[in-house]
């Protein structure tokens, strides 16, 4: 019987099976950031350990760091304590960090990839559930607990059963406008946001060969938002061009003979999977989500579900996602108002995504009542985004270029939604409270959260795309 | 660091009968920001137990803040602890005094980590888990580890859990991951001399 890309990568890290148990799994990489990893270190120390490979963990402070003015000290105390921690931490075990201040900080799912440390093949690991980013590349990456940080720490294994295998394929062209953000919500409205739990996800089929890496990271980083343990895509010559000179990446004769097994890295044709999913590409429209999950997404020219046909159980908790959005049963959604535009998380703020906004935005401007946000991913981005003039693009538009981090995402840091406000997102979460207390989130792409900035409303960005 | 031994559980439970109850609202971003294990249980569930973010402000109708439900078993609706990885989930729920969670669909790094802190998952079919939300607030629930059973006292129905047998092990004698792991540090270095 064949094997799945996924089973290929997983045999070749399992050091150890328990009979009747978990299996004992090797880990690659260790990404860690400044929220999830204190009390994994205070852990380690408290038995008295030292970490077993701290060159093969790297870190970065992003989830609780400000956007603006990151060259004066954090005024939030507690968010100041974490990141200084993260310092101490990193110092006193070896660790390479990439903090505030460093040309290679970003948000930790950004910066694996485009430093290189993000490689096929792998087992990636990070106390963050949108690690599943990095199977874009054909790696095994998934979010652990801090316990779990712990765990690598003291030993660079992981106890893990083995997740059922399950493929999405995605076949045919696009219709203009929907992007990789687009094929994502769209299977998230198919599958639900619990449909692949208990799975790994390999996207395939022709749509997903012809993305970019960018794109196809955004569509791994949302399995997590199906449930999924991780999502990845096999790696092919659009990978290894993106890899190419990657500071980190394997160079000269090492890289030659890194091609050679990362060629390898595909599922057989008789491997088998539990479950597939059929998608054609031609289907799949420009998508936003009204509700407060990922899975309550439609097409943003389509009307919210009805009530009135649902059974009594489902009922209940959507009208509490109604009551909490703001959004009548029924009704469209085009043309609802919109307080704040947020185009950044590990979801959508690479290069590409700034560029793809830029474009759209170029002699435009902002409507007079959003604030716009645009946070790219790391400093890499930033620095880049400088050098092609993007900045001034947005300048002119009236779109706020703020400083790498994971900024409106999450309502941890200074940047928040405030309660009641609508903010048109690029991010990967629409749950209550996420972008900040009472804040209603509703998902995009970032060429609708452009057109949205550029209207104020939710709009049908292909309403927009013949400039005048 | 050896947990907590768990077997047998036999508590009131508390009832919150809500699909997709995901990580952020378990615990909200903004109260992460702790480098210790402790003290996240008053922010359990904070954006839907307080009015305007204020704790003298209990909004009345929601569970926790109803006197006659306590309990050390929480029971909540299906697909509990989506979203993120963070572990601050399990420690408030561990925080503010429940040692198992009840529900018909848990999502896996949930699970995880509240295995990882002594609190249990127990997995029912969507049926039982209805029957226990028809249950008044003083009904009885006892959870046993070991047989790997779930009894509703009042009515008598049991129904069985599925718990992976080495995970069962750990919990039943207070051991954890880590232990397990060193001590087959050599498997370990041997595996990275000579990888599979
Ligand atoms: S950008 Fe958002 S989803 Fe991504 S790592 Fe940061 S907080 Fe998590």
């Amino acid at each position: 019987m064949g094997k799945t890309l996924f089973e290929k990568i997983w045999d070749q890290h399992i050091v150890k099976t328990i009979t009747d148990g978990p299996s004992v799994l090797y880990i690659d990489k260790h990404l860690i950031h400044e929220v999830t990893s204190p009390q994994a270190f205070a852990g380690i120390e408290k038995r008295g350990l030292q970490i077993f490979r701290p060159e093969q963990i790297v870190a970065t402070a992003d989830h609780n760091v400000p956007t603006l003015n990151q060259h004066l000290p954090i005024k939030e105390e507690l968010s100041r304590v974490q990141v200084d921690t993260l310092i101490a931490n990193c110092t006193n075990h070896n660790i390479s960090l990439y903090g505030l201040g460093h040309p290679y900080q970003g948000i930790v799912h950004v910066i694996g990839p485009e430093l290189g440390i993000t490689q096929p093949g792998m087992t990636i690991v990070c106390g963050d559930s949108h690690t599943s980013t990095h199977g874009a590349f054909g790696a095994i990456a998934f979010g652990i607990g801090t316990s779990e940080v712990e765990m690598v720490f003291a030993t660079q294994c992981l106890l893990q059963t083995k997740p059922k295998q399950m493929r999405i394929n995605v076949d045919g062209d696009l219709k203009p406008g929907v992007l990789s953000k687009d094929i994502v919500l769209y299977i998230l409205s198919k599958i639900s946001a619990s449909g692949a739990t208990g799975f790994a996800v390999e996207y395939a089929g022709s749509t997903i060969r012809n993305l970019s890496m960018e794109a196809r990271m955004t569509v791994c980083n949302m399995s997590i938002e199906m449930g999924a343990r991780c999502g990845l895509i096999a790696p092919d010559d659009t990978t290894f061009e993106y890899m190419h000179g990657k500071k980190f990446a394997p160079a000269g004769l090492d890289w030659v003979s890194a091609l050679q097994k990362w060629e390898t890295l595909y599922s057989d044709d008789n491997a088998v999977f539990d479950e597939e999913v059929n998608i054609d590409a031609a289907d799949i429209p420009t998508m936003i989500t009204y509700g407060t999950n990922p899975g309550m997404s439609m097409a943003i020219n389509g009307l919210v579900p009805s009530d009135t046909t649902m059974d009594e159980k489902d009922r209940a908790s959507f009208i509490k996602a109604m009551n909490y959005m703001g959004i009548k049963p029924g009704a469209a959604i085009k043309g609802q108002k919109i307080d704040y535009v947020f185009i950044g998380s590990c979801t959508n703020s690479r290069i590409e995504d700034l560029r793809l906004v830029a474009d759209f935005v170029r002699g435009r401007h902002k409507a007079d009542d959003v604030e716009v946000w645009v946070v790219p991913g790391s400093k890499q981005v930033e620095q880049q985004a400088i050098e092609e003039g993007i900045d001034k693009i947005f300048e002119a538009a009236g779109f706020q270029l703020r400083q790498p981090g994971c900024s409106a995402c999450l309502g941890m840091n200074e940047d928040k939604i405030p309660a009641g406000k609508y903010c048109i997102s690029t991010s990967n979460r629409n749950f209550e409270g996420r972008q900040g207390a009472g804040a209603r989130t509703l998902l995009a792409s970032p060429l609708s959260a452009a057109a949205a900035a550029l209207t104020g409303r939710v709009t049908d960005v292909s309403e927009l795309s013949n400039k005048n | 660091m050896s947990k907590n031994k768990i077997d047998i559980i036999q508590s009131t439970f508390v009832p919150l009968n809500i699909e997709n109850i995901d990580t952020d609202q378990i615990i909200p971003a903004r109260f992460l920001k702790g480098t210790t294990r402790d003290g996240f249980g008053k922010n359990l569930f904070r954006d839907w137990r307080y009015e305007d973010d204020d704790e003298l402000k209990p909004k009345a109708s929601f569970v926790l803040n109803v006197p006659s439900y306590h309990g050390k078993i929480l029971v909540a609706g299906a697909n509990f602890g989506c979203g993120s990885s963070r572990e601050h989930a399990a420690w408030a729920i561990l925080d503010a005094g429940f040692t198992a969670v009840v529900s018909s669909f848990f999502a896996d790094i949930f699970k995880n980590n509240a295995l990882n802190n002594g609190v249990l998952p127990v997995t029912v079919s969507e049926a039982f888990l209805q029957k226990i939300f028809m249950q008044n607030s003083n009904a009885l629930l006892t959870i046993s580890l070991e047989k790997q059973t779930l009894t509703i006292d009042g009515t008598g129905d049991s129904e069985s859990f599925y718990i992976n047998p080495y995970k069962k092990e750990c919990l039943l004698n207070g051991y954890d991951d880590i232990d397990y792991l060193l001590s087959i540090k050599e498997d370990i270095i041997n595996y990275e001399t000579h990888p599979a």
